[in-house]
């Protein structure tokens, strides 16, 4: 890791102010994905901005939604009773997302941040990174492929977004609180990721110097049931090859209400719209669950080292609907 | 930002922290990058704490910071201000072992050691957290900690004696 200037800030407003004025300055967190890129020497800022001590930490419950400070870490949150309860699908995610040391560390501002595990990418000896330096090229493209994205992809980029509990989030609707140096603004999650096109290194619609302050998890109703399915190389502690995340609501047999969102194949979490669509009240079982499945991957652009993912992705998706409706 | 912080911390230059390790309180200078990884080692000598993939992987640096388990490799010495440090060197008294210690030899849960110090202090959370219930339930919240040469059917034995449950 190369020499930086380190402050320690005490004020939200100061330490935005300090990461905007300067090009050079990025913020710390958990520091599970920025000093590993700093050790790696894909990151290296001139000054970290130390924001662990800002109060920007804990869960609070108001009415309908539930206010998570973006430094409560990934252990805090899955430990909360009114997410354990109301959106099990944020818990599991978060469960299977990294080891317990890192989710000890890891906030949850940053785990939405964190940058792509592409190999490409956290390798500097590698030139061509468009997300490192636009314009360079992309070297995964003709790479190896297995952990790439297959949706959203472009040209230029086909790096996937990591995060599990991103995808749950998505599926919710969550809002991102954030504050810049004009104040503070709320962004949905649905619009908060930018798809690469031709600008693979601009992966969100935060200005410089934005910091995430809270995320927002509106509740949905009572008799919603959830569930988060992981699949991937190990049982445990890896990234998913593909993820869904459910929440449907029943009437009998008839499904009434269905958030869907996918992960492990989107440059993106992956809201699964279409598939929303064909399940709003279609009857609970295999074929309305195939359609589903078929129109989200109908866009699917899978590189040769990924076209296994298209039918894995549309299997996990089944198999997570099959599971949250108890369906034969 | 306080002025007189940044003036502290240019470039390169020394930050005050001032932190527990292992009860005994410190007050150091350190530079903005060293990691808690690295400062335990070199200037401490608390070399039970293994420098294995140095980029959050492997769990052989793993210790407690308040009492949670951490990875210390990803972790600067500058954001353990007022944090007190817990190694696998403070776990017990000088030339005792503590009761997962125990365990681990009882057990043989280990076979090149490189990883046992993560082990045990993974362990000492794990057992803290309530996790240590099944075996499924210890294999899962210890998938943190990597053991090479394969001793995990050892290390659970030893986990579940030292949580007080039936070894079978």
């Amino acid at each position: 890791m190369g020499p930086f200037t380190y402050v320690r800030a005490v004020d939200p407003v100061e330490a935005v102010g300090v990461v905007s004025a300067d090009p050079g300055a990025a913020f710390l967190a958990g520091g599970t994905t920025q000093l590993d890129l700093m050790k790696d020497g894909v990151l290296s800022p001139e000054k970290l901005v130390d924001i662990t001590r800002l109060p920007l930490r804990g869960i609070a419950r108001t009415g309908t939604t539930i206010r998570v400070g973006a430094l409560t870490t990934m252990e805090e949150l899955a430990a909360d009773p009114t997410v354990a309860v109301r959106v099990p699908f944020v818990r599991e995610a978060l469960l299977a997302g990294a080891s317990v040391q890192l989710r000890n560390m890891a906030t949850i501002g940053g785990n939405l941040l964190q940058r792509a595990r592409c190999r490409y990418f956290r390798d500097p000896s590698v030139a061509a990174c468009n997300k490192r330096e636009r314009g360079s090229g992309c070297a995964a493209i003709d790479g190896v492929q297995r952990m790439h994205a297959i949706l959203g992809t472009s040209p230029h980029c086909v790096a996937l977004h990591a995060s599990d509990v991103a995808v749950p989030l998505i599926a919710l609707d969550a809002l991102v609180h954030t504050r810049g140096t004009d104040g503070t603004r709320t962004v949905p999650l649905t619009g908060f990721y930018l798809p690469p096109g031709d600008t693979p290194d601009v992966e969100n619609v935060l200005r410089r110097g934005e910091l995430i302050t809270a995320v927002e998890i509106p509740l949905p109703a009572e008799r919603t049931r959830t569930h988060y399915l992981k699949v991937r190389d190990r049982a445990s502690y890896e990234f998913a090859l593909t993820s869904a995340a459910v929440a449907v609501e029943l009437d009998g047999t008839t499904i009434t209400g269905a958030r869907v969102a996918l992960g492990g194949v989107g440059t993106v979490p992956w809201r699964a719209w279409d598939a929303e669509d064909v399940l709003r009240g279609a009857t609970v079982g295999r074929d309305a669950f195939r359609e589903a499945a078929e129109v989200t991957l109908a866009g699917a652009r899978p590189l040769p080292g990924t076209a296994f993912k298209v039918e894995l992705a549309k299997r996990t998706l089944i198999r997570a609907l099959e599971t949250v409706t108890g369906a034969p | 930002m306080k002025t007189r912080e940044e003036a502290l911390s240019r470039l390169g230059a020394s930050v005050g922290v001032e932190f527990g390790v292992n009860g005994v309180r410190r007050r150091v200078g350190v530079e903005g990058r060293v990691t808690l990884l690295d400062w335990l080692r070199d200037e401490l000598g608390l070399t039970g704490v293994k420098k294995g993939c140095d980029q959050g992987a492997c769990g052989a640096c793993t210790v407690l910071v308040d009492g949670k388990r951490v990875v210390a490799c990803l972790m600067l010495v500058a954001q353990c201000d007022g944090r007190e440090v817990t190694t696998v060197e403070g776990v017990a008294g000088v030339g005792e072992a503590g009761a997962v210690q125990d365990a681990f030899v009882r057990h043989d849960a280990f076979q090149c050691g490189y990883c046992t110090p993560g082990q045990i202090m993974s362990a000492i959370a794990l057992i803290g957290e309530g996790r240590a219930g099944t075996r499924e339930e210890i294999a899962e919240f210890m998938s943190g900690n990597l053991c090479r040469c394969g001793a995990y059917p050892r290390i659970r034995d030893a986990i579940v004696d030292a949580a007080g449950g039936e070894v079978g």
